[in-house]
Parts: structure tokens; sequence; C-alpha cells
């Protein structure tokens, strides 16, 4: 790419051999950070890993069921400060993962309230259920837009989600900030407990794209369907 | 679960946070009361939902369920924990709920749905024996008659460590 670079230049291809040009960059580019994508994260010996900022994204209903039970069981020192995002128009998730947290925090006795505080907001959602799948395209690209600015905003060390569609405009933002090189932002994703023979559609996008660093299912038979997901239990 | 196994207890009805007014139409229909009361339950509550249909309620007086209901609720597990039997959409949310607190489930899919994925997990959960599974609104009457509770087997709750664990080794904060 530096010698199609070079070659516009001397060239005087102008406007057109720069575009090439970037264009040649973008694609390597992506091709490396998928081809990284899913490499543990590694530490040099010695090295004690400090906290990840954990962007926690909440599905709605099951989703969010199976979310939480899994932050309740995560080290609230090294999955830290944690921001929560839910869709705009589910009304009961925010105030479940508050509550939850509130809980978590007091068992972990913060009475003085030391430790640092989670983060709550939220994003317009891709689809919502029943909808259909024509206006769902234009609801998706507005999705989109708003999930890179939030990503942008929250700047988030590690992504945690398990679908519906909400997590999906997250996942690639994410992904869009590893391809500029802003920062690593791993992405991990959990299949529904729900999908015990088929993967989600927004599973399925995730696990064909390779956008996901770890990509869990919970059913032994998705795990022999789809040999680079990762099976180890169930979340409920 | 033979302890719940209800002669005179609660039925509980549930549709999460999704629009099923099929289901509540069916649960709380004439039919369904007698089937119910012919069971030897005594009261019905229905969570409603997103729906807007609302069932005729009933203080009982006259001889036949009680009958209540409600829309949301921000917490359904005390109404789930005082049941003798819970009747729920096929939300993960809600089977686990009711799985978890040991109390037995009857699964009404919604059939209406565009993409129906949600029968995959009932089903599964029902040939493991967890719970009672019905495909519509409309075989739930049938499938109450029919449903054998004692054979019902217990529903051992998974923990999250194993994938948290995993996670850890995976972002370094443990040694694989």
């Amino acid at each position: 790419m530096v010698m199609v670079m070079v070659m516009a230049m001397a060239d005087g291809w102008g406007t057109w051999g720069w575009f090439a040009a970037l264009v040649a960059v973008l694609v390597v580019r992506v091709f490396w950070v998928v081809q990284s994508t899913g490499r543990p994260v590694s530490l040099q010996p010695g090295l004690k890993r400090r906290p990840m900022r954990t962007l926690v994204v909440l599905g709605s209903g099951g989703h969010t069921a199976e979310m939480m039970s899994l932050v309740e069981a995560l080290n609230l020192q090294w999955y830290a400060p944690r921001h929560y995002i839910a869709g705009a128009t589910d009304k009961m998730s925010l105030p479940r993962a508050e509550g939850v947290e509130a809980r978590l925090l007091k068992d972990a006795g913060d009475a003085d309230g030391s430790v640092q505080r989670s983060q709550y907001s939220q994003i317009f959602r891709s689809r919502e259920v029943g909808q259909s799948y024509l206006t769902s395209m234009f609801t998706t690209l507005w999705a989109f837009v708003h999930a890179v600015f939030q990503v942008l905003r929250i700047q988030p060390d590690v992504i945690l989600c398990n679908g519906p569609g909400t997590c999906l405009p997250i996942c690639v933002a994410g992904f869009l900030m590893k391809v500029v090189g802003w920062k690593r932002v791993v992405v991990v994703y959990v299949e529904s407990i729900a999908r015990v023979k088929k993967l989600s559609l927004t599973g399925l996008l995730l696990y064909k794209l390779r956008l996901a660093d770890q990509f869990f299912v919970q059913w032994k038979d998705l795990k022999v369907k789809y040999p680079r997901s990762n099976y180890v239990g169930r979340l409920m | 679960m033979a302890e719940v196994e209800g002669k005179g207890g609660q039925v509980f009805v549930t549709v999460g946070t999704t629009l099923f007014d099929a289901l509540v139409k069916e649960a709380s229909s004439p039919p369904c009361r007698q089937a119910l009361a012919d069971l030897g339950y005594t009261s019905l509550i229905i969570q409603r939902g997103k729906g807007s249909f609302i069932p005729v309620e009933s203080d009982g007086q006259d001889g036949g369920l009680k009958v209540l209901s409600f829309g949301f609720a921000p917490n359904l597990s005390e109404y789930i924990a005082s049941s003798a039997l819970v009747i729920s959409h096929a939300g993960s949310g809600s089977i686990f709920e009711t799985l978890r607190a040991q109390r037995p489930l009857v699964v009404v899919v919604n059939d209406l749905l565009m993409d129906n994925h949600q029968c995959e997990l009932a089903e599964e959960l029902a040939a493991r024996k967890h719970l009672v599974y019905a495909n519509s609104p409309a075989t739930l009457i049938q499938t109450l008659k029919g449903m054998e509770l004692p054979s019902l087997v217990p529903y051992t709750p998974s923990t999250p460590l194993a994938v948290v664990n995993a996670l850890d080794k995976f972002l370094g904060f443990v040694d694989s």
C-alpha cells in the first residue's frame, strides 16, 4: 500500500490516487484487526492488570436478566468503572441494574462511597420486537450513529453484550475504534440462553463478521455447529 | 415440587414486558377459569404487560375463581413465590425466574410473533421435564387439563462463574 501511495504522488494521480491509497490502507487495516480479533489480552509478566472500563449493554427482558446474572459474578474491582446502556424505550433495565449495583456496593462494604459510581445511559434501539424489516433499516442506521457517539464518549476497554439488536451498533462502534487505532476494545458476546439450536441474527452477524473477541454460547449443540464459539456453561 | 402442587392455591399468569393479549384473554376466559377451579385453584392473578385487553375481575363471591390483573410491576418474584402454579409467556426471563423459584410452570408460546425463536428454549426445557409446554394460547386449557405436575423435574440453576472465569483468563486478570 505504501507503493500505491508513492506511485500516486509520483504519477500525479490526483484525488483518485489518494482515494485509492486510503481505501487500500483501510482494507489492510480492517483485515489486520479482524485477524487479531479473538486473541487473548496478553500482559507482560509481572505486570498487574489494571481495571478495565466496562460497557454493559442491557438488552431488555430476559437479556437483561442474564446479563445482570453475569455482572453479579464479576470481580467488581477488575471490571470498573461500569457503564450501563439500554434501549431508550426500555424502562425496566436501567433501574434494575441500579438496584443490583446498589446491593453489590452495599455487600462490598462501600459505606463511605469511595468506590467509583457506575453510570447509566440510553441508546436508540435498532429494532423493536415486532417491527418490520424495512423500517428496521432506517432505525438501525440512526441507532448506529448514536452508538458510535456513545462509545466514543464512554471509551470502554471491554464491551459485554448478549443481544438483541441493540448491541450490534455498539459492537461495530467498538470495532471501528480498533480500526482507526484509537484503542483495543474487547468485545464479549454471550448468546442468549433462549438460543438452543440456532444463533440469533445478532449472534450470527457478530460470529460471521468476527466482531466479537469472545463468543460464548450456552448450549453444547451450538458449540458443535459454531466451532469458534466458546461453551463453558449457562448463566441461569 | 409436590409441596406446592396446588389445591387451593393461586395461579399467576405473566407476559413479562411483552404484548401477548391472546394469552391474557385465554387465561381469563370462563372455560379456563372453570378448568383452573376444577383443578382446585382458588385465585388467578394476571400480569398483562403491554396489552390493552383487561380481563373481567372477580372477587370470588360467585363461587368461581378470584381474578385480579395489573399491567406491570418492577418485581414479579413475590407473585411467583406465592403462587401454586405459574402460566408464563416463553421469555427466558420469566421462565428462569419461575424455575429458580421451584414453581410448577406452564409456558405458552406466542404463535403470532414474527421471529418465533422462543419455542426453542421452552421445548428444550419441556423435553427435560422442567416445565409444561403449550404451543399456543388456543391449547392452554387442554394443556392444563392434561398436565401431570408431580412428574416435573426441579431445575438446578447454573452458576455464571464458569463464564466469568473464562473471561477473567481471556482478559489477563488471572493466568490461564
